[in-house]
């Protein structure tokens, strides 16, 4: 990726306030995200996969600041939005929008899909005149695949693809410059899934808009994004070019993801040899020292329960980024 | 050689406010010793629901007609002490959320070795022993001291091991498994899959993999049924759903899922709408809303689940696909 980065994330760390903890009350942070940066450019799908607990979700809505960083910048388009007030991140939001996993819950259930999807407009054009709105809405509906129509129709009466859609269409309205997209097709049929995966492209490529694609399915962030960042324990493992991620991962961790996946050809599968690590992912309240990966890792010595690797350049290329004492 | 399961036009459905949905639409099929059949389709199209009948769990608004032959006995209106002795110790199932099958206020040592003392007449110190070996087997480290701790003092991945040693302590012919993996995180699905794959491998156990994970079912099963709105519309050894598919929603739901293997794949092919609402089934086939290939003769009449090959069935009216995935009228 060249140019100037849209979005630049450094040492972006969220930390929750327990009330779990040690003799008096006193409380342990959550370290949901532990210093974290990346940046994503204009038009590009940044994917960020990593299981449960690692932090996905939070980074993404450190983004949009609908969560308060505990430390770190956000730069957008230069200028740094971390702990902007909601006013303060008002206008911003005309060029950030996002998608969230759970179509159904995400919408309010006593608005038609109409005044869902202009939602955005009501708030930032709202001299609009009401026939122009309806035209953009409907639009709008046509391009994510739902019949113009069902405007007046309310989220119980759409399937769950379709109430994706109508989040898709409200988040794209305006255009903007950046979409988070958080487990947007997980909770979705395959055969749904494609479509919406499908829609997400075409969009993208149709409106030059950059995409971060959060998800716990590897091989559907390794299909949409041109970017894959790996995170566990809140911390970055790993970021490449998506191709290069697949055919020469360097973290352990990034290798152990790939081998568990299962790949739907029975041949394949017969002949794979899987590298399976062993156990749990850690309490993120009791985080391994040094290496987050190394209580699984079939590398790991004892230098890794010291030192904390830091997320550096590998193989000769400098947009690959891997956190490893002994990478390959 | 007489199958562990045999099951014929077994119809489910479900009374509700709103008139009866019919879950599960006469279907026939059986399980062999020893085979590990996968069951996939969309969310609702009745896999769950099928098994419920065979294991007699149907919600209470529910019912089930036809056959069920486990091990040549009838199972539909079979008295419930009779059921008792078969599952639960025959045939067992197992579930996506372990705490469905675990009491959370009782030590795991006594769900475990509560079935051995009762149905099987071992002694308490018999059946702790049985049990320490059991956890042993589905990779439990430290099964000795762990018997005695409560289900919520283990992991995710581990309390889908220990439901795994509960269902497998009486050593079933048939264990059903519906979405055992699907809500752990990739590298603990992982382990319980080489887990069932070793299980599978082990014994003459059969296994019913109810899944929407093609991958899983790739890795696990010999033969594949496909369901749509409450019926199967191909069944087929696994390589051949993979390779050849020949039902029009088998060929879309293969051609739908990203690769990890496949870099630089363009798009996917995803099928066009929404499974329909078994409420109000069109009178021809299920698949005909969604369905490329559609003609007169798929609205005039729902096609059967017929053999057309060895091992193979699908219930379209087209004659197929060939190798060049063409299709054939
Ligand atoms: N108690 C019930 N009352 C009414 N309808 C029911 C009941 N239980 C299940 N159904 C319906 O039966 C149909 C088949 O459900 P089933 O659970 O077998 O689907 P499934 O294929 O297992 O789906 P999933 O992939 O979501 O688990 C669905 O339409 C469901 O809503
Ligand atoms: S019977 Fe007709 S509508 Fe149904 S799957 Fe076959 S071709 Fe398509
Ligand atoms: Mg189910």
């Amino acid at each position: 990726m060249s140019g100037e980065p849209l979005l630049s994330i450094k040492g972006l760390k969220v930390h929750f306030p327990t009330s779990s903890g040690g003799l008096f009350g006193a409380t342990r942070p959550l370290k949901a995200v532990d210093g974290v940066d990346f940046d994503v450019f204009p038009g590009e799908t940044l994917g960020i996969v990593g299981e449960s607990g690692s932090g996905k979700s939070t980074i993404g809505r450190a983004v949009l600041q609908l969560i308060k960083p505990t430390a770190g910048t956000v730069a957008w388009l230069g200028t740094n939005i971390a702990g902007f007030t909601r006013a303060q991140m008002k206008s911003r939001r005309r060029e950030m929008q996002i998608v969230f996993q759970d179509p159904l819950a995400s919408l309010n259930p006593r608005m038609t899909a109409g005044d869902i999807i202009a939602e955005p407009l009501d708030t930032f054009e709202p001299q609009i005149k009401a026939d122009e709105r309806k035209a953009r809405v409907q639009e709008m509906m046509a391009k994510v695949g739902l019949l113009p129509q069902m405007i007046n129709r309310y989220p119980h009466e759409f399937s769950g693809g379709q109430n994706q859609r109508i989040g898709i269409a409200r988040a794209m309205i305006l255009k903007p410059k950046l979409i988070v997209a958080d487990e947007p097709v997980s909770s979705l049929d395959v055969s749904i899934r494609a479509q919406i995966i499908n829609l997400l492209a075409d969009l993208q490529k149709e409106m030059g808009v950059a995409l971060i694609f959060i998800s716990h399915d590897l091989a559907v962030v390794r299909h949409v994004s041109h970017r894959v960042l790996v995170l566990y324990l809140g911390k970055v493992m790993e970021i490449a070019e998506s191709q290069v991620l697949l055919s020469r991962p360097r973290h352990p961790y990034t290798q152990a993801l790939l081998s568990a996946a299962p790949v739907p050809d029975p041949e394949v599968e017969r002949g794979k040899k899987r590298l399976l690590i062993e156990g749990d992912l850690p309490s993120p309240l009791d985080p391994p020292s040094g290496c987050v990966f190394r209580t699984r890792c079939p590398k790991a010595q004892a230098q890794c329960a010291q030192d904390i690797p830091a997320l550096e350049p590998r193989g000769g290329a400098s947009d690959h980024l891997v956190a490893c004492l002994f990478p390959d | 050689m007489t199958s562990v399961l045999a099951v014929k036009d077994l119809a489910v459905s479900f009374a509700t406010p709103e008139g009866a949905v019919a879950a599960v639409d006469g279907v026939s099929f059986s399980v062999e010793k020893g085979e590990c059949v996968g069951i996939v389709g969309e969310s609702g199209s009745g896999k769950s629901q099928t098994f419920m009948a065979v294991m007699g769990l149907l919600a209470t608004n529910g019912k089930a007609t036809g056959s069920i032959k486990f091990q040549d006995q009838e199972l539909v209106g079979m008295k419930i002490d009779k059921l008792n002795k078969i599952r639960g110790s025959k045939m067992c199932m197992i579930f996506q959320d372990p705490m469905t099958s675990l009491t959370p206020h009782l030590k795991i040592s006594r769900q475990l070795t509560e079935v051995l003392v009762l149905h099987k007449g071992m002694s308490e110190r018999d059946a702790r022993a049985k049990a320490v070996q059991m956890l042993d087997r589905v990779k439990i480290p430290d099964a000795k001291r762990r018997l005695d701790q409560y289900p919520h003092e283990f992991s995710g991945g581990m309390r889908q091991r220990v439901m795994i040693a509960m269902a497998l302590i009486c050593e079933p012919q048939l264990l059903i498994a519906d979405e055992p993996s699907t809500a752990l995180d990739v590298t603990v699905q992982a382990q319980i899959l080489e887990l069932m794959q070793e299980l599978r491998s082990q014994g003459d156990m059969s296994i019913v993999m109810i899944t929407h994970d093609l991958g899983v079912v790739a890795g696990l099963c010999n033969r594949v049924m496909v369901m749509y709105a409450g019926a199967f519309c191909e069944t087929a050894g696994v390589d051949d759903i993979f390779h050849d598919p020949q039902h029009p929603y088998a060929r879309g739901l293969v051609g739908s899922i990203p690769r990890l293997d496949r870099p630089g794949e363009a798009r996917l092919t995803a099928i066009r709408g929404q499974p329909p609402n078994l409420q109000h089934l069109p009178m021809g086939c299920t698949f005909q809303e969604r369905c490329d290939f559609v003609f007169e003769r798929c609205i005039a009449e729902r096609p059967a689940l017929s053999t057309f090959a060895p091992e193979r069935a699908k219930a379209c009216h087209l004659k197929g696909f060939d190798k060049e995935g063409k299709v054939v009228r």
